[in-house]
C-alpha cells in the first residue's frame, strides 16, 4: 500500500504514513479522485525539515467514510509536476505550498499568491505588488474594492473587469486579516492558550473550529470522549448553525433592501446567541468547548429554557420565511443570480453549503461522522440551482432541521461525568487529523508531534478556503450591483482563510 | 399588506428601552472583582490563558482578558464576575482591578478633550476597520444596531467612509498586512477625531500580543481616545461606552 487508511479524529504514527516517491505520490492521489465525485482532498500542506518538505495528502472518501493519507519528501530545487494542471480542485493548495515553501511547479496554471504569511518564501512579494489579472481593451473598465469595505466586516480586496454594468471577472486577493495562528498552536505551550486561539480562527465559528482543535487533542492523548461532553458539543454546533443561518437571512435581505425581513431575522437571531450566552456566558460561545472538559454542562433546566425558546423563535421564524418567499420583489432578485454551475463547484471542489447548492452532497456530518451525528442520521439538504436562491433556501431548511435534532437530542439528556482533568502529554511522532461540518462548511485541522509529543505542526483549512473561488466564479455575467447578495449569501471568512 | 402587518405584530416589542440599565441574562462575564483572600498567587497567575494577571498586588487587566472565566472557576473565592457590562474606559490604566477594589469602571472626564462632547454627544458617525479581527467583535457591532440594541437612537452610526466619519473603531489585533490600509482609513478622516479600540485583540493584541505577525507601532502616534473591552465586546458594552464617553459631562 502506498497509503495509509484511517477515519476521522484517528491519530496515528507518522512513521505508519507511506512516504513515496513524488511522481507516484502525484499519480496516487490523482488517480484517487479522478472521476470520483465521493472523493475530495480535505487537506494538503507542507511541513518543513531540514531543508525539505514533507508533503502530506489527505482525501475522504464520504462513501466508505475513510481518509487516504500518504506523503512525499521534495526540496525547493525540484521543478515539480503539479496536481492542479489536471484537476483544478488542487490548486489553491499548490498555492499555500508554493507561497510557504518556495516548492516550484512546472505547470500550475494560477500560482498567484494566496494570504502573504509572515513566514513566507519570497518576502519580496507583498501586498501591494499583487499579480491581478488584467485585460486591455477600450469598452472594459476595473472595479477596486477594498480592502476597508463599506459595512462593518473583515477586509478582503476585489478587482472587478466590468464591461459597463456587467461583471465578467473578478479576482479576490486576500490575506489582510493574517495573524499567524498556526504559528501560534506551536509557539503557546499551554491547552487553554491554544484552545483560546481556536475560537479566534473565526470569530462567527467558535464552536466548529474549537470542536475540531479539541478533537485532534483528545485524539492525541488518547481521550475517551464521555457522551455528555459529545452531546454539548453536538448541541452547541447545531446553535451556532441556526444563529449564523439566521443572521445570513438577515444580512441577504439587507442587501436586497428588504427591511422586513432585515429586522425580523436579525433580531430572531438574538433569543438564540443569547442562549449561548446563558449557557456559558458569551454570545458567541467563546469559552465554552475546552479539549477533554465538560466546561459548561449542558443541565436539564438548559434543555427546559432552550425549548423555551425554540418554541418562540420557530412560528416567528417560518411565517417571515414562508412571506418572504412568496414575494415577487424578494424572489427576482434571488433565482438566478450568482449561479455556480455543478461542474465548477466539482471542479474547484467546494464544500459545505457552496457544495450542496449546486448538487455536490459534501457534508461531514453525514460522510465521517463525529459526536453524536451517526445516532442522528443526518441527511443533508441538498439543492441544485447554485444560485442566490438556492444558498438562502439551504439555510432556511438546515434550521428548521437543526431545530428537529436539537429537540431530539433534548429528551435525552445524558448523566453528567464528573470531571476528572489528568492531562496527558499527546502522543509523540503522531499524526492526527479532525473534520467538523461547521456552518459554512467543512473543517479540517491536521496536527503533527515531534519525539516528545510537542506539537511541530499545525494545519488549519476553513472551509472558505475552497469558496472564496466559488464566488468569484458566481458573479460573472452578473450586474456589478448583485455582487453584495451574491456575497452575502456565501458569507465566507477572511480570518478563516487568512489564518 | 395585512401579512406584513401580521408579522410586524407577532414581533411585539422587540427593543431594550433603556440599554443603561438592562440586565443581561443568564451567565456574564462582566467587571471582576478580586477578594482580598490569600492564594497561591503564582498559580493563580499562571492559569490565565493571556497573560492578565499580574501579582503583588493581584492585578486582572481587562484589557488584557478574554474573560474565559477560568480564573474564577479554579479561584472562585478570589476572583468573581459581576455582570455589569460598563467595562469601558478612555484611560488604559482603568480597566485593570486590584485586589480588595469593588468600585465600577468609569471614563476620566477630565483628561477626555474638551471639544469631545460639545462635538459628539449628539451625533457620532464612526469608520470600523477590522484590523486582523476574527469577525467576533466585528459582529456584535452589528448587533450593536439591531432593532433590540439599537445603537442609532443615540445618532451614533456606522458609516462607508472615512470621510464621513468622525473617527475610527478599530477591532483586531492590528497585524502587519492591515495596518497600512488602517493608517491610510485614519488619516482620510477630518480633524478632530476620535480613535478608539474595540475588543482584547485591538487593546492588547489579545492572545496574538507580542506576536511578530503584528504590527502595532501604526499606534505610537495616535492618541487613543476609547477602550472598550470583552471578547468580543458585548453590544451593552459597546453602547454605553460609546455614550457615557462623548455624553458624560
Ligand atoms: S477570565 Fe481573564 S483573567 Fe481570568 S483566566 Fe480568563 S483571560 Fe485570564
Amino acid at each position: 500500500m502506498n497509503y495509509v487508511t484511517i477515519i476521522n479524529n484517528q491519530s496515528i504514527s507518522l512513521n505508519d504514513i507511506p512516504e513515496i516517491q513524488y511522481f507516484e505520490f502525484f499519480e496516487l492521489n490523482l488517480g484517487l479522485v479522478q472521476d470520483a465525485v465521493q472523493r475530495h482532498c480535505v487537506n494538503y500542506f507542507g511541513f518543513p525539515f531540514d531543508k525539505r518538505v514533507k508533503l502530506f495528502c489527505c482525501i475522504a472518501d464520504d462513501s466508505t467514510h475513510q481518509i487516504y493519507v500518504s506523503s512525499t519528501i521534495v526540496t525547493a530545487q525540484e521543478s515539480l509536476l503539479s496536481f492542479s494542471a489536471k484537476n483544478f480542485g488542487f490548486e489553491k493548495f499548490e498555492r499555500e505550498i508554493h507561497e510557504n515553501y518556495g516548492l516550484k511547479y512546472k505547470d500550475h496554471p494560477w500560482l498567484k499568491p494566496v494570504r502573504y504569511p509572515k513566514n513566507r518564501f519570497d518576502q519580496s512579494k507583498t501586498m501591494a505588488n499583487y499579480p491581478f489579472f488584467s485585460i486591455d481593451s477600450e469598452e472594459l473598465h476595473e472595479v477596486a474594492v477594498g480592502p476597508i469595505h463599506a459595512g462593518i466586516i473583515e477586509p478582503g480586496h476585489f478587482r472587478f473587469i466590468c464591461n459597463g454594468e456587467q461583471i465578467l471577472h473578478l479576482e479576490i486577493q486576500l490575506g489582510y486579516q493574517h495573524r499567524g495562528i498556526e504559528q501560534q498552536f506551536l509557539n503557546k505551550q499551554k491547552l487553554l492558550q491554544r484552545a483560546t486561539l481556536a475560537e479566534s480562527i473565526a470569530g462567527d465559528t467558535v464552536v466548529g473550529h474549537t470542536t475540531a482543535f479539541s478533537h485532534i487533542w483528545e485524539s492525541l492523548v488518547d481521550f475517551n470522549l464521555t457522551r455528555d461532553i459529545a452531546y454539548s458539543r453536538t448541541i452547541a454546533l447545531e446553535l451556532e448553525r441556526i444563529a449564523i443561518h439566521t443572521g445570513d437571512l438577515s444580512a441577504v435581505c439587507t442587501d436586497i433592501a428588504y427591511q422586513l425581513g432585515s429586522s425580523v431575522f436579525g433580531r430572531l437571531r438574538t433569543p438564540i446567541v443569547n442562549f449561548m450566552q446563558e449557557w456559558g456566558g458569551n454570545r458567541l460561545s467563546k469559552g465554552l468547548i475546552r479539549p477533554e472538559r465538560n466546561q459548561f454542562p449542558f443541565t436539564p433546566e438548559l434543555a427546559a429554557r432552550l425549548t423555551e425558546i425554540l418554541n418562540i423563535y420557530e412560528p416567528d421564524f417560518l411565517e417571515m420565511n414562508e412571506q418572504m418567499f412568496n414575494l415577487p420583489s424578494v424572489l427576482s432578485r434571488f433565482e438566478r443570480t450568482g449561479v455556480v454551475s455543478h461542474e465548477d463547484v466539482l471542479s474547484i471542489g467546494t464544500v459545505g453549503m457552496a457544495a450542496r447548492m449546486s448538487g455536490l452532497k459534501r457534508d461531514i456530518r453525514q460522510s465521517h461522522p463525529y459526536l453524536l451525528y451517526s445516532e442522528i442520521d443526518h441527511k443533508p439538504i441538498v439543492k441544485n440551482h447554485g444560485d442566490v436562491y438556492s444558498r438562502v433556501q439551504i439555510r432556511k431548511e438546515e434550521v428548521k432541521q437543526s431545530m428537529k435534532y436539537i429537540r431530539t437530542m433534548l429528551n435525552n439528556i445524558p448523566h453528567i461525568n464528573e470531571n476528572s482533568i489528568d492531562l496527558k502529554t499527546p502522543k509523540p511522532n503522531s499524526f492526527a487529523i479532525s473534520l467538523v461540518e461547521g456552518w459554512r462548511g467543512e473543517i479540517c485541522h491536521c496536527a503533527i508531534t515531534d519525539e516528545k509529543g510537542k506539537l511541530s505542526h499545525y494545519k488549519i483549512k476553513d472551509p472558505s478556503f475552497h469558496n472564496w473561488l466559488a464566488l468569484a466564479i458566481a458573479v460573472r455575467n452578473n450586474e456589478i450591483s448583485d455582487f453584495p447578495i451574491c456575497n452575502k449569501s456565501f458569507n465566507l471568512s477572511y480570518a478563516g482563510h487568512d489564518l | 399588506m395585512f401579512n406584513n402587518l401580521k408579522i410586524i405584530y407577532h414581533q411585539g416589542k422587540q427593543f431594550i428601552p433603556d440599554v443603561t440599565t438592562a440586565q443581561v441574562p443568564g451567565i456574564f462575564r462582566g467587571r471582576p472583582i478580586i477578594s482580598t483572600e490569600k492564594v497561591d498567587e503564582n498559580e493563580l497567575k499562571d492559569i490565565c490563558p493571556m497573560d492578565a494577571i499580574s501579582i503583588n498586588p493581584i492585578r486582572l487587566d481587562m484589557g488584557r482578558c478574554t474573560f474565559c472565566g477560568e480564573c474564577a472557576r479554579q479561584f472562585p473565592r478570589k476572583i468573581r464576575f459581576t455582570k455589569e457590562y460598563k467595562i469601558s474606559s478612555n484611560e488604559r490604566e482603568r480597566l485593570v482591578v486590584q485586589e480588595g477594589e469593588d468600585k465600577p469602571i468609569e471614563m476620566n472626564t477630565q483628561s477626555r478633550r474638551k471639544e469631545i462632547r460639545s462635538l459628539f454627544s449628539q451625533s457620532l458617525k464612526l469608520r470600523q476597520v477590522s484590523a486582523g479581527g476574527d469577525n467576533s467583535c466585528e459582529w456584535e457591532l452589528s448587533a450593536s444596531n439591531n432593532v433590540q440594541f439599537d445603537l442609532s437612537r443615540f445618532g451614533i452610526e456606522f458609516v462607508a467612509s472615512p470621510r464621513h466619519s468622525d473617527g475610527i473603531l478599530v477591532t483586531g489585533p492590528i497585524n502587519e498586512n492591515m495596518a497600512k490600509p488602517l493608517r491610510i482609513a485614519y488619516d482620510a478622516i477630518p480633524e478632530p477625531k476620535l480613535f478608539i479600540l474595540c475588543g482584547v485583540d485591538a487593546i492588547s493584541g489579545g492572545i496574538f500580543a507580542n506576536s511578530e505577525v503584528l504590527e502595532r507601532s501604526v499606534l505610537n502616534d495616535i492618541k487613543i481616545d476609547l477602550y472598550i473591552p470583552g471578547n468580543p465586546s458585548h453590544p451593552l458594552t459597546i453602547i454605553n461606552g460609546l455614550v457615557d464617553f462623548t455624553r458624560k459631562k
